[in-house]
């Protein structure tokens, strides 16, 4: 591992084969609201680490502040639960000074597309090697009911409670402007199939993976999101070989759209139509690009003893010798 | 502090306007202790190149040595503008040299403009000697003889010995431009004047050349020669500052180049960033040379991420450090907090400049100390440290890093823009392999090890790092256990509180009283913090060799503070702080002993020590000048009824 590594390691044992089950991705029980998509993407999370054989050791979730906050603390990995909006540099620092751990960000809407904005935009175009989830609930729900930058215009929270004033932010065509992105997909929480594939293929991409999940918040945002969940012809799939195919799936969501995740342009406009509330919402991969340029992969430089260092010292404070 | 060996008159005969062409026969070389010279032009005209030869030289023939530069405030300011003063100023001493000094004795000047904005910036000794192009006095262009004649008036007034100087007609005998060379043919007079070594002076030009063809520097050797041989024969004096004989291997460099090579020297590997000045010379260093030692320098989208980059590599690796000033420190307050909270080891470096806000971007304040102490809500406990000196401000990174890991810290190390750009020589460091320290343990823990094990009479803990098995735990900044786990259990608030509060009384024990320059005991100890070291001690050696009973006593660490400060203030008669901040004056209007606002030292002092400790204390967006520190002293102890 110290070959890729830029941080130099003291590894003291050899690793023999070990076998992961689910138990060992569990931490202590969540307390979010019963009915929390939260719930959900935890789940599906602790399947994604165990189909991958992730050591939990060698993994770190890295969270904000609001109820997304909450998720390192029930897993059985590393977590680093940061402070509002600043996961991603958190984890950006993480994965540049040890490239060798399994890095994910999780982040709320307002966490993330709104006190964290200049970070997420930042995060998009260094293209770190992560997977980053955005929690889509709408709202701010552990600080009460306020407007998220993905609240509905003209919902009523406790801060605009005549309405929302503006229009939704929409995350998909803000992540697809970034220069330098290379990954972003869209899941619900009530379609778990589809969360646990769209999870695989993130983890399994280079580069920064951009997850918007769609979640209900059980208190102040089930109505948003429920004529999706009853009525699959509220959804449309973006399916293709190089995206996300569930078996079975299409059974129960017949609207399907071949997409070809290569294809930017089109992906901005299936993003931008997504904005439109009476049309279907689209879950698959929106865009993937293998090929971009990775941040902690230009970035990485050969680790050096110490002895090399010293020696290296020794002849750049002689340039300054008198 | 300067003693004349011979003199002839200088001052007294000097006019202003009056041509001095004496030939070179009737020299007069003075002997002194110290000297400063200053060579100013429009930006890009190479003086600051000159100055920084001229310093190295003097350096390497064994003087004292301060550089300062002189900065415009824009990149590209106009042509001939009073804002638009570049250059270097160099004191020079027989021995060690601290410090900038008082004022400059001696001007080469470029343009009559550059010249002006010296004097009205108060940086030039009374009875100055300049060295002053004379091509603009009868320049084709009629604006420009006009401005020469206004500004001879102005400085018509003054004790300065002004000399004419046809550098530009003396240059284009060698090359085509004299723009590119003028700088050489001042190095060749200040040369002379000073009497440098021309061989050290021709090796300093050759290496400074190295990377154009050989033809450019034979030309600037030709003009140093000139400027010499000019001076040699047109000035009648020159000065001799004996060297002290020293055969210690010394290296010479700034501040910030010292906080970048004792980074490396601590054995950091990743340092994080946001532009801004005076900090961001540092992560140009480290950028270019910072991958050799398997380091990575992160330039952030902004001061909030530089310090999250840092705290997130330090979590999962080798402590992390993040360089800024004092805007950027704000910025990055939250995270601090969290660093604190979560018991991560991160270093800030804070190169102080003048504030509040914007403030003053490339000039010295000593503002930040509350602000790094006190600036997390919260109770926040951590570090802070001060180096004192150039040398300081490379060890002051090994021993940064040091606490940072062993406490499990936040330290932040407090330079300012005086170190940043002041150049000295000092003792080369030889760094040591166990500053390197050790790559960050991957070794399995025992089952239920236990991420923040306070011991009970320390508070510290273990730390664990991603990659170890069975430490998996999540760090939070909600109030939390010894598992890590949240809680808002009243106990367990109080007793991580405890912990996080009394690491700081465990380094504080370790720690040595602060030594006394002077007797330790007297009428006035002077207390200082910070790159003022070397004035406050200049100033209390000048007074000492008055007779006055003056001390001082130099603080590194801030928080917390060293021991014994209380028995070591009452064994003087007076206390004060001498700072580079801003406090209200005692008999200004409004101001009383209840509301007045005190120097920040002095206020931390008094409160820690219930000392009246007094303070002086200046925001002049300059360094302090020991020759102003003197009238301090003389002025407290006369009240006193002192020797003064």
């Amino acid at each position: 591992m110290n070959d890729v590594a830029t941080c130099s390691l003291l590894r003291v044992s050899v690793e023999e084969d070990r076998i992961f089950e689910m138990g060992d991705y569990e931490g202590p029980v969540a307390r979010w609201c019963p009915g929390c998509g939260d719930h959900s993407v935890l789940a599906a999370s602790q399947r994604l680490l165990r189909e991958e054989q992730l050591a939990p050791e060698q993994t770190v979730f890295v969270s904000g502040i609001g109820c997304s906050g909450r998720f390192p603390h029930h897993l059985g990995t590393y977590g680093f639960h940061g402070i509002h909006g600043r996961a991603l540099p958190l984890a950006t620092g993480m994965k540049l000074h040890r490239p060798d751990l399994n890095v994910f960000a999780v982040m709320g809407d307002g966490d993330c597309a709104s006190i964290g904005a200049g970070h997420w935009i930042h995060a998009i175009r260094y293209n770190t090697d992560m997977v980053a989830f955005m929690l889509d609930n709408h709202i701010y729900g552990l600080t009460k009911k306020q407007t998220s930058p993905t609240t509905p215009q003209g919902y009523r929270t406790n801060t605009q409670p005549h309405g929302s004033f503006l229009p939704s932010l929409n995350p998909l065509t803000a992540t697809l402007g970034v220069t330098n992105a290379s990954f972003v997909a869209q899941t619900a929480e009530w379609v778990p199939q589809h969360l646990q594939a769209t999870l695989r293929a993130a983890f399994r991409h280079r580069g920064f993976a951009f997850v918007r999940i769609l979640q209900r918040c059980p208190h102040y945002t089930l109505s948003m999101f429920i004529d999706a969940v009853r009525d699959p012809d509220r959804v449309e799939l973006l399916v293709h070989e190089d995206g996300i195919r569930v078996d079975g799936l299409e059974k129960i969501y017949q609207h399907v759209r071949p997409h070809d995740p290569s294809d930017l342009d089109f992906a901005r406009r299936l993003a931008e139509e997504d904005s439109d509330p009476e049309r279907p919402i689209r879950l698959g991969v929106f865009f993937r690009d293998p090929s971009r340029a990775v941040y902690d992969q230009i970035r990485r430089v050969p680790a050096r003893s110490a002895e090399e260092k010293v020696q290296t010292l020794n002849r750049e404070l002689d340039r300054h010798a008198i | 502090m300067t003693t004349p060996i011979e003199t002839r008159g200088e001052g007294a005969t000097a006019t202003a306007t009056g041509r001095e062409d004496s030939a070179g026969s009737g020299r007069t070389v003075r002997r002194l202790d110290q000297h400063i010279v200053e060579i100013v032009s429009d930006s890009g005209e190479g003086a600051q190149t000159c100055g920084k030869i001229f310093g190295t030289v003097s350096a390497r023939m064994g003087n004292g040595v301060w550089t300062v530069e002189i900065i415009p405030a824009e990149i590209e300011p106009p042509a001939r503008s009073p804002a638009g003063a570049s250059g270097n100023r160099i004191r020079l001493g027989s021995s060690r040299v601290t410090n900038w000094g008082d004022y400059t004795n001696l001007v080469i000047a470029f343009n009559e403009q550059v010249l002006v904005a010296r004097h009205r910036a108060g940086a030039l000794a009374p009875d100055a000697t300049i060295l002053l192009e004379d091509m603009w006095e009868e320049h084709d262009d009629e604006a420009i003889r006009a401005e020469w004649a206004v500004a001879m008036e102005e400085l018509s007034d003054t004790g300065y010995r002004i000399i004419r100087v046809p550098m530009e007609a003396e240059c284009l005998e060698v090359v085509d431009d004299p723009r590119k060379g003028k700088n050489m043919f001042a190095l060749g007079m200040m040369a002379s004047v000073y009497g440098r070594d021309r061989e050290l002076l021709e090796n300093a030009i050759a290496r400074r050349f190295a990377k154009k063809d050989d033809e450019i520097t034979r030309r600037n050797i030709e003009l140093l020669d000139r400027g010499m041989s000019w001076a040699e024969e047109n000035l009648d004096f020159g000065y001799e500052i004996p060297p002290t004989p020293d055969e210690t291997d010394k290296v010479v460099m700034n501040g910030n180049q010292a906080i970048a090579l004792g980074a490396i020297a601590a054995g950091f590997e990743l340092a994080s960033m946001y532009p801004i000045t005076p900090a961001s010379s540092v992560s140009h260093y480290l950028g270019e040379i910072f991958q050799d030692y398997g380091g990575i320098l992160h330039q952030a989208e902004d001061e909030i991420a530089a310090a999250g980059v840092a705290i997130g590599a330090s979590f999962a690796g080798r402590t992390a450090f993040t360089i800024t000033s004092g805007p950027g420190l704000a910025l990055k307050t939250e995270f601090l907090g969290l660093a604190i909270m979560t018991e991560t080891p991160l270093v800030v470096v804070d190169v102080q400049r003048g504030g509040p806000s914007t403030g003053l971007p490339t000039r010295v304040e000593q503002s930040d100390l509350l602000a790094a102490i006190f600036g997390q809500p919260g109770d926040a406990p951590h570090v802070v440290i001060a180096p004192a000196t150039i040398e300081e401000c490379f060890h002051v990174m090994v021993m940064a890093r040091r606490i940072a890991e062993t406490f499990r810290a936040v330290v932040i190390v407090l330079s300012d823009a005086n170190l940043a750009t002041g150049v000295q020589p000092f003792p080369r460091p030889v760094p040591r392999l166990d500053w390197q320290g050790s790559p960050p343990d991957q070794g399995a823990v025992p089952e239920g090890t236990r991420p923040y094990e306070w011991d009970s009479r320390t508070g510290l803990s273990r730390r664990l790092v991603p990659g170890q098995e069975n430490g998996q735990f999540t760090a939070t900044g909600l109030a939390h256990d010894e598992e890590s786990h949240v809680a808002y259990d009243p106990q367990i608030n109080q007793r991580s509180s405890r912990a996080r509060s009394r690491k700081l009384a465990v380094l504080q024990s370790t720690l040595t009283p602060p030594e006394i320059y002077g007797d330790d005991s007297g009428d006035l100890l002077l207390v200082g913090w910070g790159s003022t070291k070397g004035a406050i001690e200049e100033a209390v050696d000048r007074a000492r060799a008055e007779g006055l009973s003056v001390s001082s006593t130099h603080l590194t660490f801030l928080s917390p503070l060293p021991p014994g400060l209380g028995q070591i203030f009452g064994r003087f008669g007076r206390v004060m702080t001498i700072e580079i901040n801003y406090s209200d004056e005692p008999d200004d209007p409004f101001i009383t002993e209840e509301n007045r606002r005190r120097g920040q030292l002095a206020w931390l002092l008094r409160a820690q020590t219930l000392v009246d400790v007094d303070c002086w204390t200046r925001v002049m967006a300059e360094p302090l000048r020991p020759g102003r520190i003197l009238q301090v002293i003389r002025e407290r102890l006369a009240v006193k009824g002192g020797a003064a």
